[in-house]
């Protein structure tokens, strides 16, 4: 059976997490890939304040189809997440512990993951129809000119993910 | 001679990539559904489930099966007997652009490849044309998707390399890929031509009908090899392991110079989203 999860996700329950267990989360969670991210790690290098508070928090890496009128989202599976090594461990470093993307992850990430014992989910890819069944709000909240990369915060309920990587460096590929 | 409107050219286009984007082919999922049932590895098994059930909620409730609506390809057969008094390719793009917008499907084309500026409509399309008898026109639509297209890759082998060099360099592209690719997949190979015509060929292979086989023999007797050994890669459904990791091998072949073994590798997603209508051409009065 999938373990349940709410978001924030408390340290008990993230360092719990194995590699290979299946998940469902509910709560609110942020969305930000390429764009988005080398946006809000030059702000934290001109020590400008982050679009949100990244402490505790959930990223992840999607870009929507467009709503239509009587859609709360469009499909929305998760993008690759290599793309995002480069910037997650100066996200980690200011309080962010849970990452959900697809694909393996670089040897710096996992690094910075276990000394910030964050996790690392993985959505399955090509489920832009089912994850978008399980998101009942979507707001844009910062870049609204990045488009489908724009941060949303997104409040969902029980969005199936896989632990790819747990707090300790354990990983699935 | 014959001709087709440039409307029904635009509408048809517009039509096909928004039923693409939310429909997979029926006997591409019979095959997804025979593969889960066979799937042994518990994780796989669950992802081909969530995989089937996708498409279902797609159909049922026209979303998109994928975020990544793609690049749009189109390759056209075009009857010798056909004429177009207007822009063949500005009409496709023109139906690529109505599709994107009013089918809500992502616009993921940049202007260039270095100022990365969103063209906003997913336009150009990238179009490849072919002219066949008749006085029919065969379009082939795909978004294909960039998870998949970014693992594809190229070779120049050496003729001395033979048939084991094409399977080994198959074989690493499909393990370089890994989870990035979005398996199970459909594994589209071109070998023979040149530079470009090794990769036109491997992405018409992933346009072929999912149950058919090669033309010849030696393609046919490569296509089951290739199939068998990368199943046993144990990459499986999105990279978690198991023996799905391609529903499908097609291998497309041309003759080449005596000094050349060109290999590619197209990689085709489980959101294998395609399209094919033929139109027939009008008759225009007074010609012969
Ligand atoms: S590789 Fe295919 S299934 Fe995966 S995200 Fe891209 S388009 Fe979707």
């Amino acid at each position: 059976m999938e373990k349940k999860l709410k978001t924030p996700i408390d340290d008990h329950t993230r360092e719990s997490l194995i590699a290979g267990e299946e998940v469902l989360i509910s709560g609110y969670i942020y969305t930000g890939r390429d764009a988005a991210h080398k946006l809000m790690v030059e702000s934290i290098i001109k020590g400008e304040k982050l679009p949100f508070n990244v402490d505790q928090q959930v990223i992840y890496y999607v870009g929507p189809t467009p709503a239509k009128p009587n859609q709360v989202i469009g499909a929305c599976g998760p993008t690759s997440s290599y793309r995002m090594d480069a910037f997650s461990p100066t996200l980690m470093k200011k309080g962010l512990k849970v990452m959900i993307g697809k694909g393996p992850r670089s040897k710096e990430f996992i690094e910075q993951l276990k000394k910030q014992k964050a996790v690392y989910l993985l959505a399955i890819g090509g489920l832009g129809a089912k994850l978008s069944q399980t998101v009942k709000e979507n707001k844009v909240i910062a870049y609204p000119h990045l488009q489908s990369e724009a941060v949303r915060q997104l409040y969902v309920e029980d969005f199936p993910a896989i632990v790819a990587i747990d707090s300790k460096g354990n990983s699935v590929f | 001679m014959y001709t087709i409107e440039r409307k029904t050219i635009v509408e048809t286009i517009k039509d096909m990539f928004i039923d693409s984007a939310y429909h997979l082919g029926e006997d591409f999922v019979n095959k997804l559904k025979s593969s889960q049932e066979k799937e042994s590895n518990q994780l796989g098994k669950s992802i081909l489930s969530k995989i089937i059930e996708n498409q279902e909620i797609a159909k049922n409730n026209n979303i998109p099966l994928c975020q990544d609506t793609g690049v749009a390809v189109v390759m056209l057969e075009i009857g010798r007997e056909l004429i177009f008094d207007y822009d063949l390719e500005e009409a496709i793009n023109a139906g690529v652009r109505r599709g994107y917008m009013d089918g809500y499907l992502r616009k993921s084309m940049v202007k260039h490849p270095i100022n990365r500026i969103n063209t906003l409509d997913n336009s150009p399309a990238v179009i490849h044309y072919e002219f066949v008898a008749g006085h029919q026109l065969t379009i082939h639509a795909a978004p294909k998707g960039g998870g998949s297209e970014n693992m594809s890759r190229l070779k120049m082998l050496t003729p001395g390399e033979g048939e084991q060099g094409i399977i080994d360099f198959v074989i690493e592209t499909v393990k370089l890929a890994g989870g990035k690719a979005c398996p199970p997949l459909i594994v589209g190979v071109g070998i023979g031509g040149n530079f470009e015509k090794a990769a036109l060929i491997a992405k018409k292979a992933i346009f072929r009908k999912i149950n058919d086989q090669a033309e010849n023999e030696v393609d046919q007797l490569l296509e089951e090899k290739l199939l068998k050994e990368i199943n046993h890669l144990n990459v499986g459904p999105m990279g978690l392991g198991g023996e799905t990791t391609a529903l499908a091998v097609k291998v497309n072949s041309y003759p080449c110079h005596i000094a050349s073994l060109p290999v590619a590798v197209n990689l085709q997603c489980h959101s294998a989203r395609k399209s094919e209508v033929i139109l027939d051409g009008k008759k225009i009065e007074n010609s012969n």
